[in-house]
């Protein structure tokens, strides 16, 4: 948690004792101390019930029982090394373009981050999972601590690495969708038998990587000087906005096969990602407008004089400015987004959510709800958590490059 | 001198006509996928034999509805149906504005207190509910802890007196009937008169350096009068029961899914609403603070008087926004069970398997909720803003 040391409060100087510390920050008042009192008691009630419910009455074995459930859902076990392949792919990108990002940020390769990687180890060493598994997640830590490594040294000598690693990043998205998918060789694993937070994982990328140019086209659309594309865009965004998710997935699902020729069936995972990308594309193309709208018109004025047209003087001057600017408010869509895949396991897919329920309506776990609503409430938190920290470095940064 | 038609330029250079043609061309991209779209739309409805109208809204509904503030019974229409989702969702909304405001506000506040837990405990909050899915906590919320709830013979009994139990929570509740209405009357007169003096009060002490005092003689004389009518005339009933019966009578009583979206909503859209307060807070400048103390204003007193009013100025807009989702993710409400706008109208659409007629009339009502909330909003925003003469 940041502590955000608040304006009003008085400077934190003298801390040499906690009584001194209490008194000014807990007591200062008689107000303050019954507030203090009050809450504290609640609070430790509340917590020494959490205790000794955890320790006594809950019933942990749900957990570890049905963890590939979590994590893959129906996917075949035996396909179980496509998706650790895709692990280990994704680790090693990331830690090249961690590797890549360190060459100019020094605060990468510090003693925290690499104590973090030292805590992940151990975390991964102790998950209740198979040896194997425990072996493949230290190994995966390992890979991407390589790779950084190994990329800060190449991103020296090559200046142009950054480039190169965007591209495989690209390239990877079509090589982890064949992996998952299968096909050219590989057995292909239907999207029915995809779920758990794989599905959830899937239904996020896809949403994002499909609503980002459509969001920018929508807000350059209401920002252009041509009423027809204006108007038009202007009503998809204000249309989508008005109505909530679940009825675009709903309708989605439905209205889709219809809205198709006959025959044509998309299957159920494709008609989601539909849903979702339509709606965030609407959101996301909000921020954008309001970067697009932060930017001054002296830019665009400098880039006609300089003889750029139209489209030039957006694709090279406007937009990466705006892209900018909008950065944190197009992460905090994404972290929605990421959260809004839950609302699919109302129309029946088995996301992280939908597999949860479907485990409790086992017979065998009947009434573990706590347990396993904790479990996975546990995991979107430490995901959207870690986006939101991410987000707000990316912000700091674009702060003082100014 | 060179008149324009001289400078000839060619066509395929003129910025204008580039810019017709792509206009024309992104119209008749869109018309001509519209046009697909509906066509296919028309065949698929074709074979199954429907037509493109609205007159089987008029049909007997036939399902039954939890809850509903209107006389409703499975042999009405589909429409009154739907009016029954409408007012149930309204019901949430509304109250859910008041309470998530209250929340809001106050969690947003907490985080400049300079209690330390007080402080803590705020961002706690706001952490723990902006990075997990609202679907989640609805869930969270129904199931292990509505209804989990005790059976009606040994109820939880709250301070209030409020009782919850499996059949619902129980709230203290004034008698129906006209007096009721005539002194609701009476309470709104009396807080208009109050506002209004209270606007007189500040002026004359702006304006004239006035003490006040009359008027805040009248403001105690009101306050006074209200609270005779809210304790006496309002005839409160309180929720009893025999001893160890589980039949509970008098008051209000709250369905435990009407409480769970409440509830719900209420946590999570009032942790954005702090997040936006904080921001406003921050955003009014530290020399206020320093001259409202200055002035020798308390800091509860300054936050109130001096930066608080400021601090609306950025608040509001976003505000705006966060009602909308309110309002939109009381929606949810199907997957508990609350009987709202979307939970009828896919009881409606899968019954009749008329989902287009269905979705349009959907988007029309919750359109129609947010135009009006942004209405509402934009007065309001309106009202703080500078004045700038």
């Amino acid at each position: 948690m940041t502590a955000t040391s608040p304006s009003t409060a008085p400077p934190l100087g003298n801390q040499s004792t906690p009584i001194v510390w209490l008194q000014k920050n807990l007591f200062n008042s008689w107000f303050n101390s019954i507030l203090t009192l009050v809450l504290g008691g609640i609070l430790a009630w509340a917590l020494f019930n959490l205790v000794s419910w955890a320790f006594t009455e809950a019933l942990w074995e749900v957990i570890p029982a049905n963890l590939p459930l979590y994590f893959a859902g129906r996917y075949p076990a035996s396909e179980y090394w496509r998706l650790w392949l895709i692990l280990g792919l994704i680790s090693a990108l990331a830690g090249l373009s961690w590797g890549v990002l360190a060459r100019n940020v020094s605060f990468l390769f510090t003693r925290g981050s690499l104590i973090v990687l030292g805590v992940l180890a151990v975390i991964g060493v102790l998950t209740p999972t198979p040896p194997v598994y425990r072996l493949l997640i230290v190994g995966l830590i390992v890979i991407c601590a390589g790779t950084a490594w190994l990329g800060r040294e190449l991103a020296r000598r090559l200046p142009n690495m950054a480039q190169w690693v965007s591209l495989a990043w690209a390239l990877s998205f079509f090589v982890v969708l064949w992996l998952l998918a299968g096909g050219l060789g590989l057995d292909q694993v239907s999207a029915n038998n995809w779920g758990g937070l794989l599905l959830t994982l899937i239904l996020s990328v896809v949403s994002i990587v499909l609503s980002f140019p459509l969001g920018v086209i929508l807000a350059l659309g209401r920002q252009s000087s041509l009423p027809v594309v204006r108007w038009l865009s202007t009503i998809y965004i204000e249309l989508v906005r008005g109505v909530p998710l679940i009825a675009i997935l709903f309708m989605g699902q439905v209205m889709i096969p219809l809205f198709l020729p006959e025959g044509a069936r998309p299957d159920r995972v494709l008609r989601a990602i539909v849903g979702l990308t339509l709606f965030t594309a609407a959101y996301l193309a909000e921020s954008v407008r309001g970067g697009l709208q932060a930017i001054p018109r002296g830019q665009v004025e400098a880039a006609r004089s300089l003889g750029l047209n139209a489209p030039l003087t957006m694709g090279f001057i406007v937009l990466p400015q705006a892209l900018k600017i909008a950065i944190p408010a197009i992460v905090g869509q994404f972290i929605s987004l990421f959260q809004d895949t839950t609302l699919v396991s109302i129309v029946g897919l088995l996301e992280l959510l939908g597999i949860s329920r479907s485990i409790i309506s086992n017979p065998e776990f009947l009434g573990r709800h706590v347990e396993v609503y904790l479990f996975i409430g546990v995991i979107y938190w430490v995901l959207c958590y870690a986006m939101s920290i991410g987000s707000r470095k990316i912000e700091e940064k674009l702060h003082t490059g100014h | 001198m060179t008149s324009p038609s001289e400078i000839r330029v060619p066509l395929w250079r003129d910025d204008r006509f580039w810019k017709i043609v792509f206009q024309v061309v992104v119209a008749a991209v869109v018309i001509g996928l519209l046009g697909i779209f509906i066509s296919n739309l028309n065949q698929n409805m074709r074979r199954q034999g429907l037509v493109f109208s609205f007159s089987f809204l008029r049909n007997t509904a036939s399902f039954g509805i939890g809850e509903s503030l209107i006389p409703y019974s499975p042999n009405n229409s589909y429409i009154r149906a739907i009016l029954v989702g409408v007012i149930n969702a309204l019901r949430v909304i509304l109250v859910g504005f008041v309470l998530t405001t209250l929340l809001g506000v106050l969690a947003g506040v907490a985080s400049f207190s300079n209690n330390w837990l007080v402080r803590k405990l705020s961002q706690v909050y706001v952490e723990i509910v902006r990075n997990t899915p609202l679907l989640l906590q609805l869930i969270f919320w129904y199931f292990p802890v509505f209804l989990r709830l005790p059976s009606p013979q040994n109820r939880l009994q709250l301070p209030g007196p409020i009782y919850a139990s499996k059949t619902g929570i129980y709230l203290p509740w004034p008698a129906q009937g006209p007096m009721f209405w005539v002194w609701l009357a009476v309470l709104v007169g009396l807080a208009i008169a109050a506002w209004l003096v209270l606007q007189q009060r500040t002026r004359a002490m702006v304006e004239r350096a006035a003490t006040g005092k009359p008027q805040l003689m009248v403001l105690i004389g009101i306050g006074v009068v209200a609270l005779l009518v809210l304790t006496i005339a309002m005839n409160w009933q309180i929720p009893q029961s025999a001893e160890g019966s589980p039949q509970i009578t008098g008051g209000l009583r709250l369905s435990l899914e009407y409480a769970t979206i409440l509830v719900g909503l209420v946590v999570y859209t009032g942790a954005f609403i702090a997040e936006i307060v904080r921001g406003g807070i921050e955003s009014v400048s530290k020399g206020q603070w320093e001259a409202a103390r200055s002035l020798g204003l308390k800091p509860g007193q300054a936050m109130q008087l001096v930066v608080f009013p400021q601090a609306m100025r950025v608040i509001i807009p976003p505000l705006n926004s966060q009602y909308m989702n309110l309002a939109k993710n009381s929606s949810l409400g199907l997957v508990i069970g609350y009987p709202e706008i979307f939970s009828v109208s896919s009881t409606t659409f899968n019954q009749t398997g008329r989902p287009v007629e269905v979705f349009i009339l959907l988007m029309g009502i919750y359109l129609l909720i947010n135009l009006v909330i942004s209405v509402v909003m934009n007065t309001l925003n309106r009202s703080v803003q500078f004045k700038e003469r």
